[in-house]
């Protein structure tokens, strides 16, 4: 990571946490503060990182702004953590995508959209796009397997593969000296992904809207998480059902890849729809104004997958299947393209955050010096 | 004088803990409640802001305590930290009321941290606030605000006008402007006058100006002058602070728990003219902790420094400003505006009389001087591992001790025992009745929580009946 102003900001205000501490019982990223007394670019990287934004410890700082000290410590991790996404993206030539990124992603969206709509009405006649198709291989008939698969497996495989990459950066960099990660030390990591730990400050909840608590951005967040999950379950049933069982699509309301697919869809649109809310009803004090283009624009992406996927299902016997297959299509496909170069690289960098954290935690070999008294 | 005639059943003078405990329990009581906060919205809550714990009684470990911590001890603890300077009556009733308060903070959505591993040794005593006091006040608002409690901020009471033992009005500048308010009772909690330099100014001579307040500037101790002087009776001696040592780049005001600095017992203390005046070692640094803010203050121009080396760098809490560093003592006592042929003297004379020892920083070690005056009596090193490191270090008063004397029910005492009929005292304004000298740490926020709730019991009764 090199040195910048929003590093250089982190810095100065973590060497005021570490010499107050009130705020540890939030969230990992203060414990992992306190195995410091220096902070160097990249533990910044990874503290930011570490940073889940729930905002606890803005509003419980006594010196947030005004005071003199101008603590923001929610904000300014934002600012590093988009700075380290630019930093890790793999290949580097591509790191300028995540400036003005929430213009980026919009215009690959719309880039990727046209591109299907206008190479299906070219190569495809109007009768079978628009035409009632039932029966096994209705989709096929508008777009076939082949194409689809091979478009949708290059571009997720390219995407897994830069991810990989970045990773694997973010690990040389924000993670060097950082204890080996045991196999506990993966396992805890992958605890504090799955039940967003650090997103319950404390056990009482997060700032998400002001200085109240509550879990409803950790909830919407597990809706988006886990209805992902189950939208990538439906289709790899679905693959293993076509390839393995010979059962071709569409499948039938109660089988495992309609009801998965059905679930996934009906939490990413929940979780999407009411974090896209909740970034405008929120006290934007701790917030990062300049950053607010790239997170909505993942979260809209994300939403457009969701409901052209559940309007298709529910419309899939009418003449409407084919169009909205073509716009579904059109959305996955720049959902697989952005994925490397958009927020949703968060996930990555954060799971390596939480490995780190996990893996400092269980050699414990870092003295913690005695708080005294006020 | 505009006359608002604002009129309500309980006034509370203050923002801070105590002042919204009582503001709460009245309006829980049925009283309608006006809340003065002399502070703008953003820094409200006076000192408690910069708090992290109150001390409390239990019998049983919890959640988020270890062990037990019963009155008797509680009671011992303080009765030797104030040296007898307390009211057995009062500090057994704030003690017993800390183990009542506990339950009632959290229902008034007060959340708790539990003790993390490797904490501090007060996770017997006393509970944290889960991130701290702002973190408490910031429920407290919002439970009062659901409750229906009327908060003004920027709003100063001036002026209580006491006759024959009760508060007939009370003046209250908001913006500018003064109201008149009309309340059947008044509740004090507006905290002790750390931050009126001008009166501290009476004690301590010029050396006043070189103090930093650690806390809130909007301590300036005006309804405490107002009431004493019509003859409520005082408590405490009004020449005593709390006052340590903290980092001389520390803001006038407010630098809160960050300015501090640990590193005395590792270093050797010297002030403008670059000599040694107190032994560093004489303690373990949480009971010495206290009496450095004094020491200081009674040097020339109030300033010290503390001179250590590479060693010890890591021996303390990470401090926010970092160390003043040289890679001689001379080039340091060049930086630091010192003599540099007298510091030299100082560490090389110091030096010379360190015997050697085993070094440990969790006991007292044998690590001393011999033949020095005055002798660093622990934690004795050579300071002779470059870079030196050096932190300036000023007086930085937490609270004062002077306040009103108040009865069981919170009640002010005119001077000759007379209690007043409607006024009530909570916090720093009346803790001298139950702390008058010393420090115990987490025991200023029991002490307003337990008579905020009384004085909000009590000025509610009053009003109501």
């Amino acid at each position: 990571m090199h040195a910048t102003d929003a590093v250089a900001e982190a810095r100065r205000m973590m060497e005021i946490c570490n010499a107050c501490r009130y705020c540890e019982g939030y969230c990992a990223v203060f414990p992992a503060m306190e195995l410091r007394r220096e902070f160097s670019n990249a533990d910044l990287s990874y503290l930011a990182n570490l940073c889940h934004d729930c905002r606890g410890c803005f509003y419980a700082c006594q010196y947030a702004p005004p005071h003199a000290f101008d603590l923001n410590l929610p904000r300014t991790f934002a600012q590093v953590r988009t700075e380290t996404y630019e930093a890790y993206a793999w290949p580097g030539v591509l790191a300028r995508l995540f400036r003005h990124n929430g213009v980026v992603v919009s215009l690959i969206a719309a880039v990727a959209l046209a591109a299907v709509l206008l190479l299906t009405t070219a190569l495809q006649v109007p009768v079978v796009l628009y035409g009632v198709h039932t029966g096994p291989g209705a989709f096929y008939a508008v777009v076939p397997y082949g194409t689809m698969a091979s478009v949708g497996l290059s571009t997720f495989g390219y995407a897994l593969f830069a991810l990989a990459m970045g990773f694997a950066r973010f690990w040389r960099d924000a993670a060097a000296g950082s204890p080996r990660a045991k196999p506990s030390a993966l396992w805890r990591a992958l605890c504090d992904v799955a039940v967003l730990r650090n997103l319950s400050g404390g056990g009482y909840g997060c700032n998400d809207r002001d200085e109240s608590f509550s879990g409803l951005r950790r909830w919407l967040h597990h809706a988006m998480f886990y209805g992902f999950l189950a939208c990538f379950a439906a289709t790899s049933v679905a693959t293993i059902y076509h390839h393995v069982l010979r059962w071709i699509a569409p499948y039938p309301p109660l089988s495992a890849p309609v009801v998965l697919g059905t679930l996934g869809g009906l939490g990413l649109l929940l979780g999407t729809s009411g974090s896209f809310a909740l970034k405008f009803v929120r006290d934007p004090a701790p917030g990062a104004p300049e950053l607010l283009g790239a997170d909505t624009a993942v979260l809209v992406l994300l939403a457009l997958v969701a409901a052209t996927g559940l309007l298709l299902l529910g419309l899939r016997a009418s003449g409407a299947m084919g169009p909205l297959l073509v716009v579904h299509l059109g959305f996955v496909l720049a959902f697989f393209l952005v994925l490397p170069y958009s927020k949703f690289v968060h996930g990555v960098y954060r799971f390596g955050a939480l490995l780190r954290y996990a893996a400092e935690r269980a050699s414990g070999g870092v003295r913690r010096p005695p708080a005294g008294e006020q | 004088m505009a006359d608002l005639a604002q009129s309500c059943d309980v006034l509370v003078a203050g923002g801070g803990n105590a002042a919204l405990c009582a503001a709460i329990t009245a309006r829980e009581a049925g009283a309608t409640v006006l809340l003065a906060e002399y502070a703008p919205c953003d820094f409200r809550g006076g000192n408690s802001r910069h708090t992290r714990n109150f001390r409390v009684m239990h019998g049983a470990p919890t959640a988020t305590l270890t062990e037990a911590y019963g009155e008797d001890e509680y009671w011992d603890d303080l009765r030797r930290v104030t040296a007898g300077e307390t009211d057995e009556a009062l500090a057994r009733l704030t003690i017993r009321g800390s183990a009542a308060a506990m339950p009632w903070m959290e229902r008034h959505g007060a959340r708790f941290q539990p003790s993390l591993t490797g904490t501090l040794s007060l996770s017997r005593t006393n509970a944290f606030f889960l991130g701290g006091g702002k973190a408490l006040l910031n429920a407290y608002y919002r439970a009062a605000e659901r409750l229906g409690v009327s908060i003004l901020y920027g709003a100063e009471v001036r002026e209580l006008h006491l006759r024959d033992g009760a508060i007939e009005s009370v003046a209250v500048d908001i913006g500018g402007t003064t109201a008149t308010v009309r309340a059947k009772s008044v509740v004090v909690a507006s905290g002790g006058f750390q931050a009126n330099i001008d009166w501290l100014r009476q004690y301590w001579g010029p050396a006043a100006d070189n103090f930093l307040i650690r806390g809130t500037p909007y301590a300036t101790g005006r309804v405490l002058r107002n009431l004493l002087d019509q003859g409520v009776m005082p408590v405490g001696d009004p020449t005593q602070c709390h006052a340590v040592a903290i980092d001389a780049r520390a803001p006038k005001f407010d630098g809160g728990i960050v300015t501090r600095l640990d590193a005395v017992p590792f270093s050797i203390m010297v002030n403008r003219d670059g000599r040694r005046f107190y032994d560093e070692g004489e303690d373990l640094w949480p009971k010495r902790y206290a009496i450095w803010g004094r020491l200081i203050a009674q040097q020339p121009d109030q300033i010290a420094y503390a001179i250590t080396d590479a060693k010890a760098l890591t021996l303390f809490m990470p401090t926010m400003f970092r160390a003043i560093t040289a890679a001689s003592v001379g080039e340091l006592a060049g930086k630091l505006g010192l003599d540099a042929a007298v510091l030299a003297n100082t560490v090389r004379t110091y030096n010379a009389a360190v015997r050697p020892g085993a070094f440990n920083d969790k006991v007292f070690d044998d690590c001393r001087t011999e033949g020095l005056t005055p002798p660093k009596s622990h934690w004795a090193q050579p300071i002779d591992t470059p870079p030196y490191h050096a932190y300036p270090l000023r007086p930085g008063i937490t609270f004062t001790y002077l306040g009103v004397k108040v009865d069981d029910r919170a009640r002010v005492l005119m001077t000759g025992g007379r209690a007043t009929r409607n006024l009530f005292a909570a916090g720093e304004i009346m803790a001298g009745n139950v702390l008058g000298r010393g420090y115990l740490a987490g025991f200023g926020m029991t002490i307003g929580t337990v008579f905020g709730r009384i004085a909000g019991v009590e000025a509610a009764t009053h009003a109501c009946h």
